[in-house]
């Protein structure tokens, strides 16, 4: 008999209903959970944090809207309006409050919210006024944090604004035991406490509070078996009928005990993944290793006769669309970061177990058919790669890579592996590890990663390298000299050290002020009893209640630190053709290109800081005016020409990217700006700092905030990729790309890094192009890459193409005996690919 | 270790050539030509001469004269893809056996470093020159046009009798694998009798077990102006998908061999 069944199993009818009825409407915000939270949190101001959790998320279990949605298998939804969502105030509420008239209308992510939603949101959210974990957190910074944060240096936004999420709890252990066990348990701890002992008060409150979570969910349960069996009784159509007593029988059941089957092994996953984004705002809330911790009830199912392989797909496809059923609301520039109403549940399927032996199962290919059959964003699906994984299982993610749909991630168990055990895990632990949002590795059950903690820009501190420490005339960091008096390369990259060091200290001051605010604002009583060993040790994740804690700040700008460091060795240093400043001077005019109204407005700023020094006053129609000097002045044409030359002698200069063994080494030693300094610090839950090198999409809007490079890179465009090269300047095609981009270290960053490719369908078309792409995979695993994901571009992206070519100047298209790029065919050429692209394959 | 400095005439290597032999491969293309097909896609091949193109509006040189040693080491880049692949080294044109004794040290470099070789050619060079590149070939991929001389002299500026004796010659070596190539240009040879010619043709040389059929494209259409030549068939259109279809069947009743659309 074959180890697993790899044949695809066909989509059901029901699965383009479900699809259809979630995408039928713009997204909406729903007051239900806001006005809970604040109802219960008036009545507890007496008892301890821990306790007044429990009570509200009990509070709105109880009472918040339930809806059982046409067709569904698999229910629990967290608003009435499909893909709808609740509001959190007691992280943040301010920005929503300010975006009440645009929240709909945004380019990135709208949701619609209704006049009757607002008034109830004012409501709720004027009692937060000065209790939320940001405003707490942003007592506890140092003032020289702010500052740095407020010239965008780096930016914690997403658990200053947010709770934390990135996390993968015990699934296994709902699913075997249900609530009830977990209840048992900690009945069992909490009769162990001894009212002399040195934590007993925050011990037995941390224990009770799980109880009552616990409870809660067990009863939020029965309150959907009881609208089932209530529609039941109302359901004319027999087939609905029984679905939806199969749906009570299957809601009295789960999650209070274990599941005895597959089916309601799915509805407690369901539930579990569902209500942990009730208790907090996180995100990344990822489902882990679900081909794992599932395979045992689908494999005695299926040997029993009780379950088909096409019902076990069913249901999987239900769990895939009601995954893209939550979501959340961002303020305007985090959605720019995270574009796409992405809550990055990831859910990877293969790799090995703890003893070592690879443990790919029919669930494993189910579940990639699943995202095939769904086609939606949700889950973020990935699957590990290891030297003994199937090739069968290969050649099935790959041919779900070809669709288009941007997944699966592929990861690489050879080096993910060792990085986790260099941070302290076990190897047991760190055999057994899954991915967390993007590209964050862990072990499940047992880890508070902290894996998003902050983006930090690797540009702004080479431009702090030129200001000596000053922003819009501003002085934000240390003074590192001025640059035309630095004599050697070694200098300069010294001072940029510094800049860095400097910066990356705030940067942890920034976390671990936001991460001491999170335990003492909003500890979580109910996800933390999901997570060793927190029962045992009598407190929440938030206070260190984890086995394994880190803290995981994200660097990017590598390529373009790398090539503008590289361009200043060789253009100043080395072959001494212009001189430091000139290069200051170049980019402060943005090589001549001109102003647009952010630089205007950042020069404005400083003039008027300067005349405020003087003691002079500057009204807003003279800012106004000076803004409209700036974007208008002309610069003189010889001194354009001046930096036009500049810019081609960089572009001269070889780039990261292209297997040039000296630039990618020397990136290799910029990247370590990063990843090296972080390591040395400590957060507040007696764990360490590790990095991360992925932008998520902030690349782009983060882009916006920094200036031009030395590089050739203009003000305010999108910085690089991850720790992919810079958009176009990857010229020798994808695997001069991967070897360059393994030729990073990947073993430090062990937060995970990112290397997008991007592909045109030509190379992957047909079983060979499934095989070549491949080994493109394992070739770049084979070199100790950690990442990779890919797009193939469709024709919109074409069109794109058309429009911008310099964004894709390393798009190549091939066919055999001739391949060329994209960009450099003349227009009626183009069209004759993008008509081929749309043939398919 | 004297045949890693023999000197050739290159005009571009390009590195995860997919749809040229097999696996991830890199391909050399030398420069110079025996024929003038006027559907050619790399028409900078052509000439042995270094020449100037203009490429969106910039002056490129075409052509750069390297040694084996050079352009090895651009090959052993992608030694890992290669291993996971089965791919390797492809030599392309141009013709290659327009310079031999280039083409043949640096397939035999190749072998000699472990790395699988593969060349794309017309076979139009006395035998004594394909006979001293084949013990360091693993894959012929010969193009066969068509098998009416005067056709084939009328569009490619050549008859065809010795390409397909060489066929014939390489088929019985018997150490390199050969495969049949077949560019499917409308007007010149797309109807079903000429491609049947074809299949029935390299049924018969022994060991060949597979056609390619390459849809013709017109891609290379720019160069042709970027090097101030005019392009002699601007007015044929791709073949549509289910004209190739249709030729693969053709192939597949007429022959024993597996047909491949595109490479």
């Amino acid at each position: 008999m074959e180890k697993y069944y790899t044949l695809e199993i066909p989509k059901t009818d029901r699965i383009p209903k479900l699809v259809a009825h979630l995408y039928a409407k713009m997204p909406e915000i729903e007051s239900a959970r806001a006005r809970l939270i604040t109802e219960s949190y008036k009545e507890t101001e007496a008892l301890p944090v821990i306790m007044r959790r429990a009570k509200a998320f009990e509070h709105i279990l109880d009472n918040i809207p339930i809806i059982i949605r046409e067709n569904e298998l698999i229910v629990g939804s967290t608003t009435i309006a499909p893909r709808g969502c609740q509001t959190y105030p007691e992280f943040s509420y301010k920005w929503l409050e300010e975006e009440f008239e645009t929240v709909a209308t945004r380019k990135a992510d709208p949701f619609y919210i209704a006049d009757q939603t607002k008034r109830e949101l004012l409501e709720a959210d004027a009692y937060w006024e000065g209790k939320t974990t940001s405003e707490l957190a942003t007592s506890l910074m140092a003032e020289e944090t702010r500052k740095a944060i407020d010239h965008n240096i780096f930016t914690p936004g997403n658990y200053f604004y947010n709770g934390v999420g990135h996390v993968t709890v015990q699934y296994d252990k709902v699913l075997a035991v249900g609530y009830e066990g977990i209840i048992a348990q900690v009945e069992e701890e909490l009769a162990k406490c001894d009212p002399g002992d040195r934590d007993y008060c925050t011990r037995s409150q941390f224990l009770q509070a799980v109880l009552i979570s616990c409870r809660a969910v067990i009863r939020y349960a029965l309150r959907y078996a009881e609208l089932a069996e209530k529609e039941a009784a109302g359901c004319a159509d027999g087939a609905r009928k029984k679905e939806l007593l199969q749906i009570a029988s299957n809601c009295r059941r789960v999650p209070a005990k274990g599941a005895t089957g597959f089916y309601e092994a799915c509805q407690s996953f369901w539930f579990v993944q569902q209500l942990l984004q009730i208790e907090s705002s996180g995100h990344s809330i990822s489902p882990g290793r679900f081909d794992q911790y599932m395979y045992p009830y689908y494999k005695k199912d299926l040997e029993e006769g009780r379950l088909t392989r096409e019902f076990a797909q069913e249901l999987l496809d239900c769990i895939w669309v009601k995954l893209n059923d939550l979501n959340k609301c961002r303020d305007a520039a985090s959605a720019e970061g995270f574009a796409g109403y992405s809550l990055f549940q990831n859910l990877i399927v293969g790799g090995q177990d703890r003893d070592g032996n690879d443990v790919t199962n029919d669930l494993s290919f189910m579940c990639i058919t699943a995202s095939k059959h769904v086609f939606l964003p949700q889950p973020s699906l990935s699957i590990r790669v290891w030297n003994k994984t199937p090739h069968a299982l290969m050649l099935k993610a790959a041919d779900l890579t070809r669709t288009g749909i941007g997944l699966p991630a592929y990861y690489n168990d050879e080096v993910i592996i060792p990085s986790l055990l260099n941070m302290g895990l076990t190897m047991e632990d760190a055999r057994e590890y899954n991915i967390i949002g993007c590209v964050e590795p862990q072990k499940a059950g047992k880890t508070e990663g902290w894996h998003d903690a902050a983006f930090y820009n690797m540009c702004r501190p080479l431009e702090l390298v030129f200001s000596n420490g000053y922003d819009k005339g501003e002085k934000i960091s240390i003074e590192t000299g001025r640059v035309e008096d630095m004599a050697t390369f070694e200098e300069f990259y010294d001072a940029y050290k510094k800049q860095m060091n400097y910066n990356i200290s705030l940067l942890v001051n920034a976390d671990n002020a936001i991460d001491v605010a999170h335990a003492t604002r909003c500890p979580l009583p109910f996800l933390s009893c999901m997570v060793d060993d927190c029962i045992k040790r009598g407190k929440t994740v938030q206070e260190g209640g984890a086995v394994y804690n880190f803290t995981g700040p994200q660097g990017f700008g590598i390529a373009n630190m790398a090539d503008s460091l590289y361009a200043i060795k060789k253009l100043v240093f080395e072959e001494k053709k212009v001189t430091l400043a000139e290069y200051k001077r170049a980019l402060a005019m943005n090589y001549g290109q001109g102003f647009d109204e952010i630089s205007a407005a950042e020069i404005a700023t400083q003039i008027v800081r300067e005349m405020e020094a003087t003691g002079m006053k500057v009204d807003e129609s003279q800012i106004a005016a000076m803004i409209a000097t700036v974007m208008d002045t002309e610069l003189p044409a010889e001194e354009k020409q001046k930096y036009e030359a500049l810019r081609a002698m960089i572009d001269e200069v070889p780039k990261f990217g292209n297997d040039i063994e000296e630039v990618d080494m020397f990136a290799r030693d910029v990247a370590y700006t990063y990843t090296r300094p972080l390591l040395h610090y400590q957060n507040p839950r007696g764990g360490q700092f590790q990095a991360g090198l992925y932008p998520v999409s902030a690349n782009v809007p983060l882009g916006a905030q920094t200036g031009a490079t030395p590089d050739g890179r203009l003000a305010h465009t999108p910085v690089a990729d991850g720790v992919s090269p810079s958009a176009g300047k990857d010229v020798h095609g994808p695997t001069a790309a991967a070897n360059s981009v393994s030729k990073l270290d990947h073993g430090i960053a062990s937060n995970g890094t990112l290397f997008n490719q991007k592909f045109h369908p030509t190379a992957l078309s047909g079983e060979k192009g499934l095989e070549n792409f491949v080994a493109l995979i394992r070739s770049y695993f084979d070199q100790k890459g950690s990442h990779m994901q890919f797009n193939v571009v469709d024709r919109e992206t074409l069109l794109d193409a058309q429009k911008h070519p310099e964004k894709y100047a390393h798009l190549v298209v091939r066919v055999a005996g001739y391949s060329a790029l994209f960009t450099t065919l003349s227009k009626s050429l183009q069209d004759d690919i993008i008509r081929r692209t749309e043939q398919g394959f | 270790m004297d045949y890693l400095q023999t000197k050739g005439r290159i005009f571009d290597i390009q590195r995860y050539s997919i749809h040229d032999g097999r696996g991830i491969r890199t391909i050399c293309f030398l420069k110079g030509c025996v024929l003038r097909c006027k559907w050619c896609c790399n028409p900078e091949s052509q000439e042995y001469a270094v020449q100037e193109m203009t490429v969106r509006g910039k002056t490129r040189v075409i052509g750069q004269d390297v040694t084996v040693a050079e352009v090895m080491e651009t090959v052993e880049k992608d030694r890992p893809y290669y291993n996971r692949s089965g791919g390797g080294l492809t030599l392309s044109g141009g013709e290659s056996l327009c310079q031999p004794e280039f083409a043949r040290d640096l397939l035999r470099a190749a072998k000699a470093a472990g790395i699988n070789t593969a060349m794309e050619s017309m076979a139009c060079a006395k035998w004594e020159v394909i006979g001293q590149i084949l013990p360091y070939l693993d894959h012929y991929l010969m193009d066969i046009k068509h098998m009416n001389s005067a056709k084939h002299k009328a569009y490619t500026g050549k008859g065809n009798e010795l390409m397909l004796e060489n066929a014939g010659k390489i088929a019985a070596f018997r150490q390199t694998k050969l495969s049949i190539r077949v560019p499917v240009i409308p007007t010149f040879n797309d109807s079903i009798e000429e491609i049947r010619d074809i299949a029935v043709f390299a049924d018969k040389l022994p060991g060949v077990e597979d056609i390619y059929l390459l849809p013709y494209h017109r891609l290379g259409q720019d160069k042709y102006e970027g090097l101030g030549r005019m392009y002699e068939l601007p007015d044929i259109l791709p073949p549509e998908p289910e004209h190739m279809q249709m030729l693969k069947k053709v192939v597949e009743a007429n022959s024993k061999l597996r047909c491949q659309i595109g490479g």
